[in-house]
C-alpha cells in the first residue's frame, strides 16, 4: 500500500478549554481538550490540530499544561498552532510535548522567521499555515492572495508563490485554508488546494469549509492534498471519524483503519 | 529495571517517555549524565532535527564513547527512533556528509523524488520481518507514524523491516541488542505502543 491519507480534527483551544463546542455523546466535560483529543484518538484519527486562540499571557501557560497533558494520554501526532512568534515559543510547545507548531502570521510578517525555526527544530516539525482567498473575478485567471487577522486583511502576496517561498525557507508541511470556505461547509476550495499541492514538493493538509465526507474525498482527490483538517463535521457527531475513513477508502483512497 | 532515554537536547521527549509508562512498569529516566546511562539496563536514542548537529552535541556531551562502551562492549540493549536510529548506522549526508556512531552498517541519504512530498509524513505500512522481537504478536504489514526526509539503506543483514515511499528502505532494523525503528511507536497508537513493550520486554 501506499502512504495513508491523513484525517485530523481540529480544536480552537482558548484559555485550555475548547471554544465553538464539541459535543461527544458520552462525554460530560467537552471542554477539556485532552479528553477530546482522547476520544478522538480512539476513533483513529491519525493527529490533532490545538489551535490556542488564546489572548493572555496567562492562558497561554494554561495551553502549555493542556499540550503536557495530551502529550502523556495521547499517542498521536499534536501540532499547536496560534501565536507561535519566535523560537521560544516553538521550544516551549515542544519541550510540552507538541511534535510540530503551526507557523500563520508571524511568517508573514517575518519570512526568515520560517528558516530559523526549520533550522534550528528540523523541517519535520515546522508547519507552515496559509489563509488563501480568491482575489481575482469571474473570467479571470486564478489568483490567490494570503491574507491575516482571521481572513479581513489581505497581504497582496500571491498564495502559490508564497508556498513555494515558505517551502525553500524550510516549512515541512503547509496547511492550508481557504478563507472563502471557512465555516461556509461547501466544501475546500479545491482549485488552490490543487494548484498548491502541484507547485511543491511537501504534503499539504486540506483546511476550510468541509461540511460532508465527500469533501474529504474531493479534498484528497481533485485537491491533492496529502491530508484533510476539518472540525465542526466531526465536532457534532454528524460524522465519526471510522465513517469518514470508510467512506475515502470507498472512493479508492488509502487510510489507516 | 531502569530505562535510560538518552537526552542530546534533540526534540520533544514526552510522548515516548508517556507511552513507555503507559506500556511498562520500567522505571524511565530522560539524562545526559553518564553516570545515569551506565545505571540504565536500556536504552533508547531518540531524535529529531539534523544528524549533522546531533552528532555535534552527542560528542559535545561525551556520550558517543559512552554510548560504544554499553552497546558494543557490554550489550545494552538499545533502540534508535528515527533520527536516533540513523545516528546508530554509519552515515548520513544530511546538513553534509557525517559520520553516525557505526554500531550498524547503513547510511541515510535524502529521499529522491521529484513525484512524492517529502518530508515522508504519515502513517505506512511496514513489511515485517519473520522472527522479529519488535514485532511479535503483529501481523505481516503494520502502520506507523513516520516523518523524515532521510532514508536508510544498508549492504548487510541487520534484521531489516521496510517500508515503501518511491522505493524501498529500512524501517526498522534489530541486530543482537541493537534495535532502530525510523517510525515514531511514541505517536503511532496502539501500534507503537505496543512495539515499545516489545522492546522493553524482549530486548
Amino acid at each position: 500500500m501506499a502512504l495513508a491519507k491523513r484525517i485530523i480534527p481540529c480544536l480552537d483551544v482558548e484559555n485550555g478549554r475548547v471554544v465553538k463546542g464539541v459535543q461527544f455523546v458520552d462525554i460530560r466535560d467537552a471542554g477539556d481538550p485532552v479528553e477530546v483529543a482522547k476520544r478522538y484518538d480512539e476513533q483513529g484519527a491519525d493527529e490533532i490540530t490545538f489551535l490556542d486562540i488564546t489572548a493572555t499571557h496567562e492562558g497561554r501557560d494554561t495551553m502549555v499544561h493542556t499540550v503536557e497533558r495530551m502529550a502523556s494520554q495521547v499517542f498521536i501526532p499534536l501540532t499547536v498552532g496560534g501565536g507561535i512568534r519566535t523560537c521560544d515559543d516553538i521550544r516551549t510547545m515542544l519541550n510540552a510535548g507538541a511534535d510540530k507548531v503551526s507557523i500563520n502570521s508571524a511568517a508573514v510578517f517575518n519570512p526568515e522567521f520560517v528558516k530559523e525555526a526549520a533550522d534550528r527544530f528540523g523541517s519535520q516539525c515546522i508547519v507552515v499555515a496559509i489563509d488563501a482567498k480568491k482575489v481575482s473575478k469571474a473570467g479571470e485567471e486564478n489568483r490567490w492572495e494570503i491574507f491575516t487577522h482571521g481572513g479581513r486583511k489581505s497581504t497582496g502576496i500571491d498564495a502559490i508563490e508564497w508556498a513555494q517561498k515558505m517551502v525553500a525557507l524550510g516549512a515541512g508541511e503547509i496547511l492550508l485554508t481557504s478563507m472563502d470556505q471557512d465555516g461556509v461547509k461547501n466544501g475546500y476550495d479545491l482549485e488552490v488546494t490543487r494548484a498548491i499541492s502541484e507547485a511543491v514538493n511537501v504534503p499539504i493538509i486540506a483546511s476550510g469549509g468541509v461540511g460532508n465526507l465527500d469533501h474529504l474525498v474531493e479534498g484528497c482527490i481533485e485537491g491533492k492534498a496529502d491530508a484533510v483538517l476539518a472540525a465542526s463535521i466531526f465536532h457534532f457527531n454528524e460524522y465519526s471519524i471510522p465513517q469518514a475513513k470508510a467512506h475515502m477508502r470507498e472512493h479508492g483512497i488509502e487510510v489507516r483503519l | 529495571m531502569k530505562l535510560a532515554i538518552v537526552d542530546y537536547g534533540m526534540g520533544n521527549l514526552h510522548s515516548l517517555v508517556g507511552a513507555l509508562d503507559y506500556v511498562s512498569n520500567i522505571d524511565v529516566l530522560v539524562s545526559s549524565n553518564i553516570k545515569d546511562l551506565r545505571q540504565a539496563d536500556k536504552l533508547i536514542l531518540p531524535g529529531v532535527g539534523h544528524f549533522l548537529s546531533a552528532m555535534a552535541c552527542i560528542k559535545d556531551l561525551g556520550l558517543d564513547a559512552v554510548l560504544k562502551e554499553l552497546v558494543i562492549e557490554e550489550k545494552t540493549p538499545i533502540l534508535g527512533i528515527c533520527l536516533g536510529m540513523q545516528l546508530l548506522t554509519d552515515s548520513s549526508d544530511e546538513g553534509g556528509y557525517s559520520d553516525g556512531l557505526g554500531f550498524i552498517n547503513g547510511r541515510a541519504t535524502r529521499f529522491n523524488s521529484n513525484e512524492l512530498p517529502v518530508p515522508h509524513v504519515g502513517y505506512n505500512q511496514v513489511n515485517a520481518a519473520v522472527n522479529s522481537r519488535l514485532y511479535d504478536g503483529f501481523g505481516p504489514s503494520p502502520d506507523f507514524y513516520f516523518t523524515h526526509s532521510h532514508q536508510l539503506q544498508s549492504d548487510c543483514s541487520i534484521g531489516q523491516s521496510t517500508c515503501h515511499y518511491g522505493n524501498d528502505f529500512i524501517a526498522s532494523f534489530e541486530y543482537e541488542n541493537i534495535a532502530g525503528v525510523q517510525f515514531h511507536p511514541e505517536l503511532s497508537q496502539t501500534n507503537g505502543l505496543k512495539l515499545l513493550k516489545n522492546f522493553v520486554e524482549l530486548f
